[in-house]
């Protein structure tokens, strides 16, 4: 196996996931780098965890218990691009928690991210269109005929599939008269026994039943005709093919600078484009496009990490949480503080991401819970890590223990100046000694400090 | 200007986060409308510090209220804009970035922090008390110090072992040229700042000196931690900390007294603690909220409404009231539940930044907006 093909996979799990151990790694390259992409994009093998077990650990109906439960999925999905995506529907389709209040429709929002993401766009847009929380977050609840509120009918355009430009303020006031009495059923309250589901409810009294005129098409349109129409734009084509090259590929500029500014890459998105269309509309089919382009194999090192991906990447690496086990409680906010609360992002319009996912204080506590991480010897990945160099039993020399210890925390690629500092500070000690029982303790305090310092890299903040 | 002193005015912003119920801090305890409106959740006529015959504080606002009368403290009365959001986030963002109707990630102070440290030269010229900032310190480019706990601020605080040799390989690896754009150099720039805030900022504990005793509460820490870096005259002009816990739909009764009881008890210990080292002079503070609550009680506490309270409190403050109490009277109920405001928060800006911190508001609040006249010539 060459270092390159295992550094590729790496790079391919960072990105369709959260990352991969050293195990895995060699495993998936094995299998070889379009047999995983395949397997990825095939989302048939959903995890494989008893719902009662993640509850009993992270329950409750604030919504943390639910972030608990969805980054124990993160972290333990055998499919991670299952949530990879729907961490990408919750970038774009961004509803938060601080408006809606009701941290399970949230949660069940995300379910049908999980459940549509790969699918069909237009089946996505539907369930979206239907989601309570999202007619809630957006006030299409309000949305009646003869008082139209047009929130959600103008971010379905604006931010959810075409993007401004490609349609007049006219066409958005029909598409939310289209959307007139698509509302939801009142849940029970929360208490005394605990979460009530609420479910669409298409209401027929305060839909608009007249004639609309959408981007040149005429009829008694309901939210359906308009979501068929939007699907088939080559504009919605093209802003999806941006959305999804700015996660996976490389950090674009903020959208509101979409219309205004081009891509970096304006070939790569007509191969995303020409893929939606050849498809039906098929995400999965565009996903598997761009996991196999060169554009994709040559993105190394083009995206910071947003803090979810920095965490579950923390995470992977210290081998922990694997079960569902208390303590991961303490994880929940470990990404607020880096910028990003999931269920809460901050706007309609999602995180600001790239190098704005990076202050003072951000990068400080995504620096400090990374080295906290992995100075833990108790954590599993950690033991792997130490037992693994030190069990080699003879004298290695600064640069083969430095080498390892990229080579054993998946695959890590630092830069010459990086990779300098830390030399400078592996050759510190002199050689490594492993089969000097007396030096052990030291040899590990070594290696965790260069440990410590490769995850506070600069390189280690980009994906 | 601040009043008397030859050093720079300071300010200190404490946000009161969930929508504080500006009804129940300062009560229209002769109103027969209120009570009958908040059959569930007032408070008892007999229980209110009466400052005049309409309205009384809060009972657990006893500190607060010989602040006021001292004459420390500005009540700014029916604070709002048009069309108020009724979400925190929309309307938290609209109070951080002055932008009521488009989402903007420029924050007011943040602005205001680029034209106090036009260079960008001290990263303690902005200090923010809690985890995660909040957007209105933030404006891209504009260092700005976030401190989650003073005590252990900085990189690599929890490491145990050879955390000083760590961090000087650390420092080796973030200022060498990798050479591959601005967003490496911009990393460098970031790791940079935070270890010289983090070298300054920590001197501060060491220095001080108090016998003022804070609550052990958040605001008191976080107020204190405020004190503590002042004292130490690190060049920090804006101070940000927060107070969270003030969104009451629920046991408002229980909850909101403990929270005024701490916040009123944590602003005059910060005050008497400035007077103490002689410093009361040019710190300033303002104290503001979201929303403030519907008119009517929920049955156990209050949903978001509108036209809530903000305050300054200094010495260089000419205390009193600012600006009318929104009149409860049914018939001029704003969306026939709210109270209505009647001075923009962004008058409150203008004045604190022109008139205060010697800004330019204009640009930082999008606008010319009725200034008031609040402190001492």
């Amino acid at each position: 196996m060459s270092d390159n093909q295992i550094e590729l996979i790496a790079h391919l799990m960072r990105r369709a996931g959260f990352g991969a151990s050293r195990e895995e790694l060699t495993y998936l390259a094995e299998k070889g780098y379009s047999s995983v992409v395949s397997d990825l994009v095939s989302p048939t093998n959903d995890i494989n965890v008893d719902e009662d077990l993640l509850l009993r650990y992270y329950g409750g109906e604030a919504h943390r218990s639910h972030t608990g439960k969805w980054v124990y999925r993160m972290l333990n999905n055998p499919n991670p691009l299952i949530e990879k995506v729907a961490l990408f529907w919750h970038h774009i389709f961004a509803t938060g928690i601080t408006k809606v209040e009701n941290p399970y429709a949230c949660a069940t929002q995300i379910e049908t991210f999980r459940n549509f993401g790969m699918g069909k766009f237009d089946t996505l847009l539907l369930n979206l269109s239907k989601d309570p929380a999202m007619i809630f977050w957006l006030d299409n609840n309000e949305n009646r005929t003869g008082e139209p509120n047009e929130n959600y009918g103008r971010e379905l355009l604006e931010l959810f599939s075409m993007g401004v430009g490609n349609y007049t303020e006219f066409d958005l006031k029909e598409c939310a008269r289209a959307f007139t009495g698509w509302t939801f059923t009142q849940p029970l309250p929360r208490y005394p026994v605990g979460d009530w589901p609420s479910f669409f409810e298409f209401r027929s009294d305060a839909h608009d039943h007249g004639e609309k005129q959408f981007l040149g098409h005429v009829g008694n349109f309901n939210g359906e005709d308009i979501i068929e129409i939007i699907a088939k734009q080559p504009a919605t084509a093209l802003f999806l093919a941006r959305h999804m090259y700015n996660f996976f590929v490389a950090d674009e500029p903020q959208v509101p600078a979409w219309p205004h500014t081009p891509c970096q890459d304006p070939d790569a998105l007509d191969e995303l484009v020409k893929s939606y269309f050849a498809s039906g509309g098929n995400i999965a089919s565009m996903l598997e496009t761009l996991f196999n382009s060169d554009f994709f194999k040559k993105s190394q090192g083009k995206k910071i990490k947003s803090p979810t991906e920095l965490m579950l990447g923390i995470l992977k690496l210290s081998g922990t949480y694997k079960f569902p086990e208390p303590g991961m409680n303490n994880y929940w906010s470990a990404t607020d503080v880096m910028g990003q609360e999931i269920f809460n992002p901050p706007t309609v319009e999602g995180w600001h991401t790239g190098k704005e996912w990076i202050d003072g204080g951000t990068l400080n506590e995504r620096i400090n819970f990374a080295t906290t991480e992995v100075s833990n010897l108790n954590n599993p990945g950690i033991k792997f890590i130490l037992h693994r160099i030190t069990s080699n039993k003879q004298t290695m020399s600064p640069v083969e223990v430095v080498d390892q210890i990229l080579d054993l925390s998946g695959a890590m690629v630092v830069g010459e100046s990086t990779k300098a500092t830390l030399m400078e500070c592996a050759e510190e000690g002199g050689d490594f000694e492993m089969d000097n029982p007396n030096e052990l303790a030291e040899i590990n305090d070594r290696i965790i400090q260069i440990l410590q310092l490769a995850v506070a890299s600069r390189e280690y903040q980009f994906a | 200007m601040s009043k008397g002193s030859n050093k720079p005015p300071v300010l200190v912003v404490v946000q009161l986060t969930g929508g504080c119920d500006f009804m129940n801090t300062l009560v229209p305890y002769n109103n027969s409308i209120y009570y009958d409106n908040r059959p569930k959740v007032s408070i008892p006529q007999d229980k209110v510090i009466p400052l005049n015959n309409e309205l009384g504080w809060h009972p657990e606002m006893g500190a607060f209220k010989n602040l006021f009368d001292q004459g420390d403290v500005a009540v700014i009365q029916g604070i709002g804009y048009p069309d108020a959001s009724r979400s925190h986030f929309r309307a938290m963002d609209v109070w951080h970035t002055c932008e009521p109707h488009e989402i903007s990630t420029k924050g007011w102070l943040g602005q205001s922090i680029q034209e106090l440290d036009q260079n960008g030269e001290n990263p303690l010229t902005g200090v923010n008390f809690g985890r995660g900032l909040p957007r209105a310190m933030v404006k891209t480019g504009v260092p700005v110090t976030s401190v989650g706990d003073l005590d252990s601020y900085g990189l690599m605080t929890n490491i145990e072992r050879q955390r000083d040799q760590t961090l000087e390989f650390f420092k080796d690896m973030y200022s060498q040229a990798i050479g591959t754009g601005p967003v490496m150099d911009y990393l460098s720039q970031t790791a940079t700042d935070v270890m010289k805030g983090a070298d300054v900022i920590k001197q501060a504990p060491e220095m001080y000196e108090s016998k003022v005793e804070y609550g052990d509460d958040p605001i008191g820490k976080s107020l204190r931690d405020v004190a503590r870096v002042h004292l130490a005259d690190l060049g920090t002009r804006i101070f940000y900390t927060q107070h969270g816990g003030y969104d009451h739909h629920a046991n408002e009764n229980p909850s909101l007294p403990k929270l005024l009881g701490q916040m009123s008890r944590a602003v005059s210990d910060f005050q008497q603690d400035l007077r103490d080292h002689n410093e009361g002079d040019n710190v300033m503070m303002l104290i503001f909220t979201e929303f403030g609550r519907r008119i009517k009680d929920n049955g156990s506490g209050t949903d978001h409404g509108s036209g809530g309270g903000a305050y300054l409190v200094g010495n260089s403050v000419n205390g009193g009231f600012y600006g009318e109490y929104p009149s409860i009277h049914p018939s001029d109920w704003l969306n026939g539940e709210d109270m209505k405001h009647n001075v923009d928060f962004r008058g409150v800006y203008s004045t604190v930044l022109d008139q205060w911190m010697g800004i330019d508001p204009v640009n930082i609040v999008h606008g010319n907006f009725e200034q008031l006249d609040p402190f001492i010539k």
